[in-house]
């Protein structure tokens, strides 16, 4: 077997935020990124799926060397790039490209389209006025834009389009990973699919690896060799995507396969639907133990007090890790179990998204 | 007869570009007590349509006709589309913090509301109601949370604040505009969970606007789908799903990342949708469409019967014709190529 072209070893990235608690307005912290392990190996495509604010981003942007880390390594073809300076990043830079959700955002609407996607070249000073225009234009039609538009403005285009443009610009340096954080979630169905299309191809075209976030299971599952569940900041299962959806052993990973609506009114009609009770926790004060206790169907005592290791559980391959005390089963009916645990066990706020932390009543 | 009747819609904006035909001639009925889906792609006019007949445009020129239950409202006072907004029909949008007020308490908000619209109630019954009313969409301790602002709420909590406010009168209709595109899987599966006990438990009608083909499976009776201002096709649930007819439906569905055949490549639509303005004659569908022929480019294709089913139509030229379409539908496999290479189509502004 090869050598993985990432390797990501127990990485933590905590941001300090303001805290409006009365108690600890100095420690408050966010644990985006708690302790994450995650291999990627050369050609293959990694989907990241979890809810809103559960560090995919993060962990995107500490990959690619966007934040330094708070703790942890990062292995980028056999090399430590955790600790590198800006000079010696440089290199890496040109070899992990990323692509982000809003092709609306992300690109600046007074400069024309060519001079956008000639950025990576100018950054890395690399060609001539001209030859920088002649990669450009064949970046351009690679993407399936017209190389003409080279003069044309961001605002001329349309948002499938402007995502064209982004990967455009990710590619001019041939990328060896490109991590994609949400590409298509802000496009409609039929635009959404021409883009995976691009991305597929691509990557047959160039021998792309890629690392693909997104919150719709559906589209990681079709792109996606192997598929890590995030929950808080953590990994709570992760496997090939056969297994994922054949072998479901977390309970998270269930809840969240079963609350994905499918287009199919047969199966739509006779399915289970496991509806969790409560709200993410906040990031700041995550629960102890187990951190999908407060809203775990199979919850018992000890999910109260440790922290399950992520891996292999009953007979499954070592590919196929879970982080979690009780795992289901075969066959298992999550929707039949019941938490053995007492609601005063359950520590933890169940008022608050993101990072807004528990404000005190007035 | 139907609660709400819908006919012939249309709703323009000047622009300083031209003028904008967001809505094109929409039709659609919604029976008590049942849930329309209406989906469509961002820009085919779902919003405008649905905040056109609670009164909710400005500045459009409005024609056609909306009767709600014998009260026509294209055109009716404010005073009668106020009593109507809220009282009968209530409203959830994509963004719930848009339309909570964030100064004041969720509980004071959802109390001035049931006491604009009925003046006998003391306000400790009203309060009463509210947290009867947060505790049916399941907020935990809803005696205590009453007393919270809107911000003290996660996004999926505030969805269901909103939609404890839309119910707060007991309405008819509950028109819900993208009510969890905002939300996680997970939070959107108990927004929907809310509003399927609510709709059981009330009777309520419900009109759900969505992109997500999902949503609609799982919600709804019937559906109407819109492309560029008009309705492209309607019928039953399992119609539109397992029997659709319209070339755009089937474009849809077939866009969607299938199960199993993973990695493969996806059967997206060509091109873009069209812009609004000075649309050309012709079935606006027909530059993205595989079964396009002459009459499409000429004409318009009226909403009509698919095979003398009155509950299904379809606005395609070959609509009641099931020999013609299966012969198109040869045509276009061998033209599928054409279509493909013509994927990342000139989108004109
Ligand atoms: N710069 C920052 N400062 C403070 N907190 C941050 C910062 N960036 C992220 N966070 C917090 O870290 C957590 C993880 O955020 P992240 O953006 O990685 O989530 P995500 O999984 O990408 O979510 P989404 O699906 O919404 O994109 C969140 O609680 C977020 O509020
Ligand atoms: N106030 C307005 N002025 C001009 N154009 C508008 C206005 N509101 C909506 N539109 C246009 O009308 C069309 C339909 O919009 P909308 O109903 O919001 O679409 P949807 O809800 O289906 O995404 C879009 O092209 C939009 O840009
Ligand atoms: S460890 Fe316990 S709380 Fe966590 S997922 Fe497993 S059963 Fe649920
Ligand atoms: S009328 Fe013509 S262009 Fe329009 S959907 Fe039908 S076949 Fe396609
Ligand atoms: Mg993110
Ligand atoms: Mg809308």
């Amino acid at each position: 077997m090869s050598d993985p072209l990432l390797r990501v070893e127990d990485v933590v990235k905590t941001f300090p935020v303001r805290s409006s608690s009365l108690f600890d307005r100095e420690h408050a912290v966010v644990h985006a990124v708690d302790g994450v392990s995650l291999e990627v190996m050369p050609g293959e495509t990694v989907g990241l799926v979890g809810e809103t604010g559960c560090g995919k981003s993060t962990l995107a942007r500490c990959i690619a060397r966007l934040y330094p880390l708070t703790s942890g390594k990062v292995w980028f073809q056999g090399k430590d790039i955790s600790n590198l300076s800006r000079g010696d990043l440089r290199p890496v830079r040109r070899d992990i490209q990323m692509i982000f959700q809003d092709p609306y955002g992300s690109l600046n609407p007074r400069r024309r389209v060519g001079s956008i996607i000639g950025d990576p070249f100018t950054i890395h000073g690399i060609g001539s006025r001209k030859e920088i225009k002649t990669k450009v234009q064949d970046l351009m039609e690679t993407v399936g834009l017209n190389p003409e538009h080279y003069n044309r403005f961001p605002a001329e285009f349309s948002g499938g389009q402007r995502q064209r443009i982004g990967v455009a610009r990710a590619l001019a340096l041939r990328p060896k990973l490109v991590i994609c954080d949400e590409p298509v979630s802000a496009l409609d169905v039929s635009i959404q699919a021409q883009i995976i299309n691009l991305l597929i191809d691509l990557q047959d075209d160039f021998g792309l690896t890629y690392v693909f976030i997104s919150h719709d299971l559906s589209v990681v599952r079709h792109v996606s060799d192997r598929i890590a569940v995030m929950y808080l900041g953590k990994i709570a299962e992760v496997s090939t995507a056969d297994d994922l959806f054949g072998t479901t052993r977390h309970p998270y990973s269930r809840a969240l396969l079963s609350a994905l609506p499918l287009p199919d009114p047969d199966v739509a009609d006779s399915r289970e639907r496991i509806v969790l009770v409560g709200d993410l926790p906040s990031p700041t004060n995550p629960p102890t133990g187990c951190r999908f206790h407060t809203r775990c169907p199979k919850a018992q005592h000890d999910c109260v007090v440790t922290d399950p290791p992520l891996e292999p559980v009953f007979d499954d391959p070592p590919t196929h890790r879970t982080a979690c005390l009780h795992p289901l089963a075969v066959g298992e009916d999550l929707a039949l179990a019941v938490p053995h645990i007492e609601d005063s066990e359950i520590v933890a706020d169940d008022t608050t998204e993101g990072g807004a932390p528990l404000t005190e009543r007035s | 007869m139907a609660l709400l009747e819908v006919r012939d819609l249309r709703v323009a904006f000047n622009t300083p570009d031209g003028v904008v035909e967001a809505v094109r001639g929409l039709s659609f009925d919604v029976e008590r007590g049942t849930t329309l889906a209406i989906v469509g792609e961002s820009g085919s006019g779902k919003s405008v349509a649905t905040q056109t007949i609670t009164g909710l445009t400005r500045g459009a020129r409005i024609s056609g006709s909306a009767r709600f239950d014998d009260t026509e409202l294209i055109g009716a006072s404010t005073k009668v589309l106020q009593k109507i907004r809220g009282n009968r029909i209530g409203m959830i949008f994509q963004d719930p913090l848009s339309s909570l007020h964030p100064y004041y308490k969720v509980g004071w908000q959802i109390v001035e509301m049931i006491r604009a619209h009925d003046h006998r109630i003391s306000t400790a019954a009203a309060r009463q109601r509210a947290a009867h009313l947060l505790s049916l969409v399941g907020i935990p301790r809803a005696e205590s949370r009453i007393d919270d602002y809107p911000h003290q709420f996660s996004g999926g909590m505030r969805q269901r604040v909103m939609i404890a406010m839309a119910m707060a009168l007991d309405p008819d209709l509950l028109i819900a505009d993208e009510p969890t595109t905002a939300l996680d899987v997970t939070v959107q599966a108990q927004v929907l969970e809310v509003m399927r006990n609510l709709q059981e438990q009330y009777g309520t009608a419900i009109i759900l606007i969505t992109h997500d083909l999902g949503v609609v499976a799982e919600m709804s009776d019937e559906v109407v789908v819109m492309y560029a201002g008009a309705v492209m096709e309607k019928g039953a649930r399992r119609t539109i799903f397992y029997d659709h007819h319209h070339p755009y439906t089937e474009g849809l569905l077939a866009s969607l990342p299938a199960q199993g055949d993973i990695g493969a490549r996806l059967t997206p639509i060509a091109g873009a949708p069209p812009s609004l303005i000075s649309l050309p004659a012709g079935c606006p569908f027909a530059p993205r469409c595989r079964y396009a022929f002459d009459l499409c480019w000429k004409e318009t294709p009226p909403l009509a019967e698919v095979y003398d089913d009155p509950t299904h139509l379809s606005s395609c030229w070959l609509s009641s014709n099931r020999e013609m379409r299966h012969l198109d539908r040869e045509h276009a496999d061998e033209t599928d190529a054409q279509a493909q290479a013509a994927e990342p189509e000139e989108w004109s502004a």
